[in-house]
């Protein structure tokens, strides 16, 4: 974990209220996809978690939708504006368990820390699928860059408006049977997806958070191994561990 | 220049004390800096059992601070000292604050009784102010023969000296104080939160799961320190001052209302160096007023 100063590079809309931020700073705190960073946001008290979608030396980036008043205020932010993150925080995803099929399952603004997920697991020589969900083709996101990575990209939306009319769960019997799973959506989406596939996965959780590292327990879960902190312990929790 | 302060015998290296519920038990701060600069710290409110707390959504942001309605979850105080007192003592070798919550008198005692067995306990401070749990916590602080009744039983149980942790929610808190002293507190902590709640207006319903929860931050700042200069007139045992500080600055104010040593709450979870920082920035801050001996300033402005 670490505490810095990060400049926006770009802060650009990607799809309907939706929008993709670079930023240069000290991402070296970040080792695992799936990880967060907890930005302070001028005029708000409490920093507001938001996932990483990809990260390199010295660049982070991360693709927000716009909720509330923390969202609305960094979208109104202009390239060469700072912002103190604190980077590095949550356990993130274990590449590690993908086997050689690994199906990456996303819903909504879930889908982004799939996609740095997707490129360390392609440069690992996995074959990977994503199965992504979204209400309509309007905020569909990130779907042409996981094909660029060469991903197999299959996409439900809720309206029909791009790819097969339904939930993402519906893409499933198609797919074929993937060695693991890695999910990232809404909690309705997750216990769907957790019912639908029968091999091990992992799932990332969201929960408001008061500090994002531990100390307040106010994002807690229960598990079947007691009280956890989405935090620290998690959001990346495995497949049954939850309980809801 | 000397930032010592004492409480109840026991001299602290200066005033700063993380406090409870923002601090976790110690460790998870440890990760960011060398938390042995503090003066101490007061660990999560622990209870007689594990309490797993109120369902999430437990936390809201507010105009210049927060709302959390956490509902006093910890593994329970034999777990505090089978398993995070010595994962503790790896990384912090001060004594430390333990800040003890209960539903019933009987219980209150019953966990001093076994945290005061505990070399690593420097002193108790028992929380009679949560103000997210019911049948709890703040019934016993709003009146003042319940906060005394608390007090007494405590005292029976502990040699370790005994802070009362009281509410802001109470009709009239310098009168819980004065209970608390007669009863044989060995010192006041104050305040708690302030009972808030926020609406989501798209949801139509509350933001919290708790519907309420304590409001912190640096919006409650002037309430505190209006509160530790009334307690301040009203008892003659020591003050732990806490509500919104955030700098070194504030130190100094809380002190010349009357505290002692003073708790930093919320400003740990928005900036976890928030006490590295003061600690760092206090010699500054007194040479800038003028101060040689913080212990000097305590309860200053109360005297021309």
């Amino acid at each position: 974990m670490k505490k810095g100063l990060f400049t926006v590079m770009e802060n650009a809309s990607i799809a309907e209220r939706t929008l993709r931020m670079t930023l240069a700073g000290d991402a070296s705190a970040i080792v695992r996809a799936g990880q967060f960073v907890n930005v302070e946001i001028e005029g708000l008290y409490l920093r507001r978690p938001i996932s990483v979608c990809d990260w390199e030396a010295g660049r982070v980036v991360l693709v927000y939708k716009v909720v509330g008043a923390g969202t609305q205020k960094l979208a109104s932010l202009r390239p060469g504006a700072a912002l103190d993150l604190l980077t590095g925080l949550g356990n993130g995803f274990d590449a590690g368990a993908s086997g050689a099929r690994p199906l990456l399952v996303g819903g909504g603004v879930g889908a982004p820390p799939l996609y740095g997920l997707a490129k360390r697991l392609m440069a690992a020589g996995r074959q990977v699928t994503a199965a992504l969900g979204f209400g309509s083709a309007r905020e569909a996101i990130l779907v042409d860059e996981l094909r660029a990575l060469g991903a197999e990209v299959r996409v439900a939306t809720m309206d029909g408006s791009m790819g097969t009319k339904g939930l993402v769960t519906d893409l499933f019997p198609a797919l074929g049977t993937p060695t693991y799973f890695y999910a990232c959506g809404p909690e309705k989406m997750l216990a769907a997806v957790e019912r639908a596939l029968p091999c091990d996965g992992e799932m990332s959780y969201e929960e408001r958070m008061g500090c994002g590292f531990g100390a307040c327990v106010g994002c807690t879960c229960q598990t079947k191994s007691g009280p956890r902190r989405v935090c620290k312990d998690g959001p990346v929790f495995k497949k049954g561990e939850v309980l809801s | 220049m000397n930032t010592q302060v004492t409480l109840s015998g026991w001299t602290l290296d200066n005033p700063v004390i993380p406090a409870s519920g923002t601090f976790g038990y110690g460790y998870e701060f440890s990760e960011w800096y060398d938390i042995n600069i503090l003066g101490t710290f007061s660990f999560k409110g622990t209870t007689l059992e594990a309490r797993f707390g109120n369902p999430t959504p437990r936390i809201a942001e507010a105009p210049c601070g927060m709302l959390n309605a956490v509902g006093l979850q910890n593994p329970g105080v034999q777990a505090v000292v089978r398993e995070e007192l010595p994962k503790l003592k790896k990384v912090f070798r001060k004594k430390v604050i333990a800040n003890v919550s209960g539903f019933s008198v009987d219980e209150y005692a019953r966990t001093c009784a076994i945290l005061d067995r505990e070399e690593q306990v420097g002193l108790l401070e028992v929380n009679i102010s949560c103000p997210n749990v019911h049948g709890g916590g703040m019934a016993f602080g709003s009146s003042p023969e319940m906060a005394a009744k608390v007090t007494e039983a405590v005292k029976a149980a502990t040699k370790k000296p005994v802070y009362m942790k009281l509410s802001p929610n109470a009709a009239d808190i310098a009168e819980v104080a004065r209970a608390c002293e007669e009863a044989g507190a060995d010192g006041v902590c104050l305040i708690n939160t302030l009972l808030g709640m926020r609406i989501d207006p798209r949801t139509r319903r509350p933001i919290l799961a708790n519907t309420f929860g304590g409001l912190s931050g640096p919006c409650v700042l002037p309430v505190a320190l209006r509160m530790v200069w009334q307690v301040y007139e009203a008892v003659n045992i020591p003050i732990i001052g806490m509500g919104g500080v955030a700098s070194a600055a504030d130190v100094l104010e809380m002190m010349l209302a009357g505290a002692t040593a003073v708790e930093v709450g919320a400003a740990n979870l928005k900036n976890p160096y928030a006490c590295r920082d003061i600690v760092r920035a206090l010699p500054a801050e007194m040479a800038r007023c003028g101060v040689e001996n913080l212990t000097d300033i305590i309860g200053g402005a109360h005297h021309g």
